[in-house]
């Protein structure tokens, strides 16, 4: 899998390549390097996102350099990130009127 | 630093295009006007389809695309008896300096000796400013504008991050930005009133945003939703998906909210990013950004948008790499290169950032090539706006 950091301070990844997840993660930063190597223990998807920094319960989200949400539980480096272990800050994760 | 050849106009502000504009105050006199601008080479014809009332968003967005400085020459088209007549939008245009010329259908004996008599004038037009060198100017006095529409997945992912970059870069070169689309922002208002240059900034930000949400529950849309989709496609909060557009404006502090309502139609008033009252409409969120002043667009889109527009050229950016395949015709960057780590994000945002400067000193665009001139212009409803106590 191929993942991309969208801003330096960011602390999670996007995974960029469609097709079957593979469990091997090579992230990019903006200028194409390779900043990190690792190892996903769940498959990951297009789009999703990727723990590129270990993020403590209660720790802000950074995506395109700003809040996107707060972890709601620890994040290891190559874990999924999305609706399981992220709160917004500003509406509950699956608001419905 | 690099140069963009343009035209200085009477008003000291830089065209990057020289269009004779035939317009219509209202529909009425739509089909003789396009009959008009058909022979004359560089004219355009535009209109607006909200009838002939005077409403104060269909007068601004008329006078600022004709003042836009892409345009050398105006040919108002009217049929004479409009209560938004060729004289209110004459006044609001004189103060340009650019030529002005006026016909009124109802006075020239009808279409024929009206289409006739407007045909020469344009022509006149049309060899005058054939006189007209392009000059360099620096890129600080360049505006963009920046839109999207029909994202994807890939366009939170690569398209709109670069054409930010880009966005960005024009700024740190003294250059201004405007972003537009205010129901884009809904969940995020917080993230954008910090990046506000002060107080007073940060509380108008918040105003457009919260009143376009507003706006859309009482419609019986909750905007705040985040879908099943959305969260399929990797979206976790209603702030990142906002966040998706919203960075195609890139990282700048903003400088001001641009007001496009009923009472007021402001205009940047100096460099850096600015944030308009604006449409989701793709066409006419363009042609406002337009008549606040920008001469170039640049357009993402993940599925395909394939629009150009009577004012502004329009760069098309993907990225997707199936749609820049599908639609080599209509779309000028893949930014689809990010995604398979073939390019960088910063090379792709050079290439749009190169790409701003060739179109801005005269390289067509895609749409240009193929003639497309859409216009719409987008005005509020009046009672419901004042039933929202908006005005």
């Amino acid at each position: 899998m191929k993942a991309i950091q969208i801003e330096t301070k960011d602390n999670v990844a996007t995974i960029t390549n469609d097709g079957a997840p593979l469990h091997e993660v090579v992230v990019f930063n903006s200028q194409g390097e390779i900043i990190l190597n690792t190892e996903s223990e769940e498959g990951i998807s297009f789009g999703h996102k990727i723990a590129i920094k270990p993020i403590e319960r209660g720790e802000m989200i950074l995506k395109y350099g700003e809040v996107i949400g707060v972890a709601s539980a620890f994040i290891a480096v190559g874990s999924w990130v999305h609706t399981h272990n992220v709160e917004s800050g500003r509406l509950p994760v699956n608001h419905r009127r | 630093m690099v140069d963009i050849y343009g035209y200085e106009r009477p008003d000291g502000k830089v065209g990057v295009r020289n269009h004779l504009l035939v317009l219509a105050p209202a529909d009425c006199s739509f089909e003789p006007a396009r009959q008009v601008a058909a022979p004359v080479e560089g004219a355009v014809a535009i209109t607006q389809f909200y009838g002939c009332a005077e409403d104060p968003m269909v007068i601004n967005a008329l006078a600022g695309a004709a003042k836009n400085p892409n345009v050398a020459g105006v040919l108002l088209f009217g049929l004479g008896c409009e209560s938004l007549s060729n004289d209110i939008l004459l006044r609001l245009l004189e103060s340009t300096g650019k030529p002005i010329e006026s016909l009124i259908i109802q006075k020239e004996g009808g279409t024929i000796s009206a289409i006739e008599k407007g045909v020469r004038i344009l022509q006149g037009m049309a060899l005058k400013i054939s006189k007209l060198k392009s000059r360099p100017f620096p890129v600080s006095k360049l505006t963009l504008a920046v839109e999207c529409g029909g994202s994807d997945a890939t366009s939170g992912l690569a398209a709109n991050p670069a054409v930010g970059r880009a966005a960005d870069m024009l700024i740190d070169n003294g250059g201004t930005v405007i972003i537009s689309e205010p129901q884009e922002m809904i969940g995020a208002q917080h993230i954008l009133a910090r990046r506000a240059i002060n107080d007073e900034v940060a509380r108008e930000v918040f105003k457009i945003i919260e009143q376009q949400e507003k706006r859309l529950l009482e419609m019986g849309v909750d905007s705040r939703f985040i879908s099943k989709g959305n969260l399929d496609g990797g979206l976790t909060t209603l702030e990142e998906k906002s966040l998706g557009a919203i960075h195609k404006g890139g990282t700048r502090p903003i400088q001001g909210v641009l007001r496009n309502d009923h009472q007021f139609f402001d205009h940047p008033t100096g460099p850096g990013l600015w944030l308009q009252d604006g449409t989701g409409w793709d066409v006419p969120s363009v042609t406002h950004m337009a008549a606040a002043g920008a001469q170039v667009a640049c357009f993402t889109s993940g599925r395909g948008s394939t629009t150009g527009h009577a004012i502004v050229p329009v760069i098309k950016i993907t990225g997707n790499p199936k749609t820049y395949n599908n639609l080599r015709d209509n779309i000028d960057i893949n930014a689809g290169t990010i995604l398979d780590g073939s390019e960088s994000l910063e090379s792709v945002a050079e290439r749009i950032y190169q790409s701003i400067i060739h179109t801005a000193s005269g390289e067509k665009t895609k749409a240009e090539a193929l003639g497309f001139k859409d216009f719409a212009v987008f005005k509020r409803d009046v009672t419901a706006e004042r039933l929202l106590g908006y005005c």
